[in-house]
C-alpha cells in the first residue's frame, strides 16, 4: 500500500498519460473500455468492530479497484479524540469512520462529515425509520446507520421466581417490585441505575419523553430541566431515598459479578445487551430472561435507543465517491449486513433483517432458550423517532455523568442536578458561539 | 565563551606533553573537543526540543487563542489565562492535591529512607530480594496497578469488605468521599515507595566506608551514625525526591482517573487538575483553555518548588 502511495508523482503522470492514450487508441476499436476507472483507489476505515475484516474482505472482492485499509483507532471516545485530533491538524484522518449515533450530529458540527445524499438516499426505505432520522438531515445524509440498540429489560427469572417478583409492565409497576424485593432480601436490588453513565441515562430520558436539544444553524434550544426529567429524577429519587435500588458504576468487575450472581434481578439495557451478557455472566446460563422495557402509560408502546453505531464518509477524503460507496455497500449489502448479525452479533437497523424470521426465531441459551431478538425487534418498531442529539454529545455524556453519579450518591437530588445541567449546557453553548433559547 | 574555555583545556595537555607540539594536531584536538559533547548531546537535544520545547511552544500558542464550535478562531490574549485563575474547578483540584501532597509524600518518603537505611546496613539477610521486592511495585504499569486496588477497594465483592462481614464488622468504605484522597494516596505510596528507595540506596552506597570506621572508631551507635553523618550526606538526594514528589502530586492523573472507573460519584471531570485538562481537551473540545489550564499547573508546580527550595535553603544557611 505505501509502494502505492509513493511512487512520485512524474510517475503517476507518466502512466496515467500513457493509459489515457491507450484507451483512446483502444476506444476507436472497442467503444467501452473503461481504462482510467481501474486506477486503484486506497481508502482508510477506521472501525472498533470485532472481526470486522471479514466484511472489509467482501468489499474488497466486490471491488477490485478498491483497497482498504482497516485501522482500530480506539473505541468511542477514545477514537472521536483521535478523530478531533486529525480534523484539528488536517492530516491523519480516515476516509470512512465508526461513529455512533449519538455523535452524528457532534461531527456535523464540524463539518467534519461528507453529504452523501445523492448516492445513500435511494437506500432510505431500507432502514428503521428513527435510524434514517438519526443521520439525515432532510435529502442530506451524513452517515449509514449500522446497528442499534433499542431498549429492552434483561431480567433473573431465578430471582424473580425466589422472592415473588412480579414481571414489571410499567414504570409505576417496577417501583413496586423494586421495594417488594428490597424488603424480601435487602442486599438483592431490583436493578442497579447506572447514573454514570450519560448513555443510559439518555436512553431512558429518550423514551419518557425528554427532547432537551433543538439545533438550527447557530441557534439552539437547551430544555434539560423541565417536567419529563422532573417526573424522571423524582421517580428514581423515591427508589433511590429507599434504598431499593443501587446506584453504582457499570461495566466493571464488581457490576458484572452482581448481575452474576443474582445481586441484581434486571439489567436495563439494549438490543446489543443480550450477547453481551453471555460474556460474563457464566454461572447463570439459563437463568436469564428478557423483557419489554416498561411503560410510562400503560396501553401504550414507547421504546428509545442506546448505543449503535453508523459509519461515515468524511468530507476530507480524497475519493468521496468511493467513501460513500464503501460506507454504504458494507451498511447494505445483503451478505456482509447478516454477517453482522450471525458473526459479530450486531443489533440491525435494516428492515429486511429486522423482519427476518432468522434472526427473530433464534433461540439463546443463556435465556433458558427464548427467542430473544423477538423483544428487541417490537422494541425497534417502537422506538420514539423525533429524538435529538446535541451537537457537543461528548461534553453533554462526560458532564451529565459526572452531575447525576454524583447526585444519585446522596450529594443533592437528582432534581437539582438537572437544574445545574440546564445553566451548565447554557453556559457552555454561549461559550461555544450558539445563540441560545431555552 | 564555551569554545574559549575548551580551547585552553585542550591546549593545557599538549602544553604539558611539550614533545610533539605540531599545530594541527593541537588544532584538530580543540576543534574535536568543542564538538564532541555536542555530539553526545544532539539525540537528547533533538528529542527535548521535538516532545518537551516544541509542544509547549505549541500549547502557549494555542492558549492564546479562543477557538468555538460557532465562529471559528479569534486571538484571546490572557483572557484564557484571567479566566483560569479565577476557575473554582481548577483550584478545588489543587486543594484536592495540596492536602494529597502534605499527607502522601512525608509517608512516602519517611518509608523509603527507612527501608534504604536498613537495607544499607552489613546484616541484612536476601538484601536484593527485598530492595527488588521494595522497586517491584514501580515496575507494575499503573493500568494494571488501579485493577489491583480497584478489587481489594471493591465495596461488595473486595477481600476487606467479604472480611469485615464474615467478623461481622461493618465493610469499610474505601471509595467514600472522605477517604478516596488517602486511598488513592496508599497506592502512590504502594508504587513509588521503591523508587524513591532506590535512589536513597545508591546515595547511601556513595557515602565513603572511611566515615563509617572513623564513626565506629569515635565510638557512635548505629542510631547516631544514621543521624549525624548518613542523613547530611543524604539530603541532596532527599531534597531532589522531594522536588520530584512535589512535582508528581501536583500532576496526579493515572491513578485518580483509572480509579473514576468505580468511583465516578468521587472522582469527576475536574477532581485533579490534569484530569481536567484532559477533559477538557478531549471531550469538551476547549482545547485552548486546557493549553491555559496547563500553563497554570505549570506555574503553580514551579512556583512550590521554588519556594520549597528557597525555604530549605534559608534553613540550611542559618544551621551551619
Amino acid at each position: 500500500m505505501t509502494e502505492v502511495l509513493s511512487v512520485n508523482k512524474r510517475d503517476m503522470d507518466r502512466r496515467h498519460f500513457l493509459k489515457v492514450a491507450g484507451a483512446s487508441i483502444a476506444a476507436a476499436a472497442i467503444p467501452a473500455v473503461p481504462a482510467v476507472a481501474e486506477e486503484t483507489v486506497n481508502l482508510v476505515l477506521w472501525s472498533w468492530l470485532p472481526d470486522f475484516q471479514a466484511q472489509v474482505d467482501l468489499f474488497e472482492k466486490a471491488h477490485p479497484n478498491i483497497k482498504v485499509k482497516l485501522i482500530n483507532s480506539g473505541q468511542g471516545p477514545a477514537e472521536y479524540t483521535n478523530l478531533r485530533a486529525g480534523l484539528k491538524a488536517r492530516s491523519g484522518l480516515p476516509d470512512v469512520c465508526h461513529v455512533e449515533f449519538q455523535v452524528v450530529r457532534s461531527f456535523k458540527q464540524l463539518n467534519a462529515l461528507a453529504d452523501i445524499g445523492k448516492w445513500a438516499n435511494s437506500y432510505k426505505s431500507e432502514f428503521a425509520e428513527w435510524s434514517w432520522n438519526q443521520v439525515s438531515d432532510g435529502d442530506k445524509v451524513y452517515a449509514m446507520p449500522w446497528d442499534s440498540g433499542p431498549i429492552g429489560m434483561l431480567y433473573r427469572n431465578d430471582v424473580f421466581e425466589k422472592h415473588g417478583i412480579s414481571l414489571p409492565k410499567t414504570w409505576d409497576e417496577f417501583a413496586e417490585q423494586a421495594i417488594k424485593l428490597h424488603e424480601a432480601a435487602p442486599d438483592t436490588y431490583l436493578t442497579n441505575a447506572v447514573f454514570n453513565d450519560g448513555g443510559w441515562v439518555n436512553s431512558l430520558l429518550w423514551q419518557a419523553g425528554w427532547r432537551p436539544f433543538e439545533v438550527n444553524g447557530t441557534e439552539i434550544s437547551i430544555q434539560v430541566n423541565g417536567a419529563v426529567p422532573k417526573k424522571f429524577a423524582a421517580y428514581w429519587q423515591d427508589l433511590l431515598d429507599r434504598k431499593a435500588v443501587e446506584a453504582k458504576p457499570g461495566f466493571v468487575a464488581e457490576w458484572y459479578t452482581s448481575l452474576d450472581q443474582g445481586r441484581y434481578a434486571t439489567w436495563l439495557t439494549a438490543g446489543w445487551g443480550p450477547v453481551f451478557l453471555t460474556s460474563f455472566a457464566k454461572t447463570s446460563s439459563g437463568k436469564w430472561r428478557a423483557a419489554a422495557i416498561p411503560q410510562w402509560e400503560s396501553g401504550k408502546f414507547v421504546s428509545a435507543n442506546w448505543g449503535g453505531s453508523t459509519l461515515a464518509a468524511l468530507a476530507a477524503s480524497q475519493h468521496p465517491k468511493e467513501a460513500a460507496e464503501l460506507a454504504i455497500w458494507l451498511t447494505t449489502n445483503k451478505e456482509a449486513t447478516t454477517l453482522y448479525t450471525t458473526k459479530q452479533f450486531l443489533f440491525p437497523v435494516l428492515n429486511d433483517l429486522l423482519n427476518s424470521p432468522e434472526f427473530a426465531n433464534k433461540p439463546f441459551e443463556l435465556y433458558g432458550g427464548q427467542q430473544v431478538n423477538q423483544i428487541f425487534i417490537e422494541s425497534a418498531k417502537n422506538v420514539d423517532p423525533s429524538f435529538q442529539w446535541s451537537p457537543f454529545q461528548d461534553y453533554v455524556n462526560s458532564t451529565m455523568g459526572d452531575e447525576l453519579a454524583a447526585a444519585a450518591s446522596g450529594k443533592g437530588t437528582l432534581a437539582e442536578a438537572f437544574d445545574r445541567l440546564q445553566n451548565t449546557f447554557v453556559q457552555y453553548a454561549q461559550d461555544q458561539g450558539f445563540t441560545v433559547k431555552t | 565563551m564555551n569554545t574559549a574555555a575548551s580551547g585552553t583545556l585542550a591546549s593545557s595537555p599538549s602544553d604539558r606533553s611539550a614533545l610533539t607540539p605540531s599545530p594541527p594536531v593541537r588544532r584538530g584536538r580543540g576543534f574535536g573537543t568543542t564538538l564532541v559533547p555536542y555530539i553526545f548531546l544532539a539525540p537528547f537535544a533533538a528529542l527535548f526540543l521535538a516532545f518537551t520545547v516544541a509542544p509547549l511552544v505549541y500549547a502557549f500558542y494555542t492558549s492564546v487563542f479562543r477557538d468555538t464550535l460557532v465562529g471559528g478562531t479569534q486571538f484571546a490574549g490572557f483572557a484564557n489565562y484571567l479566566r483560569a485563575f479565577s476557575d473554582l474547578k481548577f483550584w478545588g483540584g489543587i486543594a484536592h492535591l495540596a492536602l494529597f501532597g502534605v499527607v502522601q509524600v512525608p509517608i512516602m518518603l519517611g518509608l523509603a529512607l527507612a527501608f534504604a537505611l536498613v537495607l544499607d546496613r552489613g546484616n541484612v539477610h536476601a538484601r536484593s530480594l527485598f530492595r527488588l521486592g521494595f522497586f517491584i511495585p514501580y515496575a507494575v504499569p499503573s493500568v494494571i496497578a488501579a485493577l489491583i486496588w480497584g478489587y481489594l477497594y471493591g465495596p461488595v465483592f473486595g477481600p476487606f469488605t467479604q472480611a469485615a462481614n464474615w467478623a461481622g464488622l461493618p465493610p469499610p468504605n474505601f471509595l467514600s468521599d472522605g477517604a478516596m484522597l488517602f486511598s488513592l494516596a496508599n497506592v502512590v505510596t504502594w508504587e513509588f515507595t521503591g523508587y524513591n528507595m532506590i535512589i536513597y540506596y545508591s546515595a547511601l552506597k556513595a557515602i565513603p566506608q572511611d566515615l563509617q570506621e572513623a564513626a565506629i572508631v569515635d565510638g557512635a551507635s548505629a542510631w547516631q551514625y544514621a543521624r549525624l553523618v548518613q542523613l547530611p550526606l543524604l539530603w541532596p538526594a532527599i531534597l531532589l525526591t522531594i522536588i520530584f514528589s512535589i512535582n508528581g502530586s501536583l500532576q496526579l492523573f493515572n491513578e485518580p482517573f483509572l480509579m473514576r472507573a468505580i468511583a465516578p460519584q468521587v472522582i469527576g471531570t475536574s477532581y485533579t487538575p490534569n484530569i481536567y485538562a484532559y477533559f477538557l481537551a478531549a471531550a469538551n473540545q476547549q482545547y485552548n483553555y486546557a493549553a491555559a489550564i496547563s500553563f497554570v499547573l505549570g506555574i503553580v508546580i514551579a512556583s512550590v518548588a521554588y519556594l520549597f527550595t528557597v525555604m530549605t535553603n534559608r534553613r540550611g544557611g542559618t544551621a551551619t
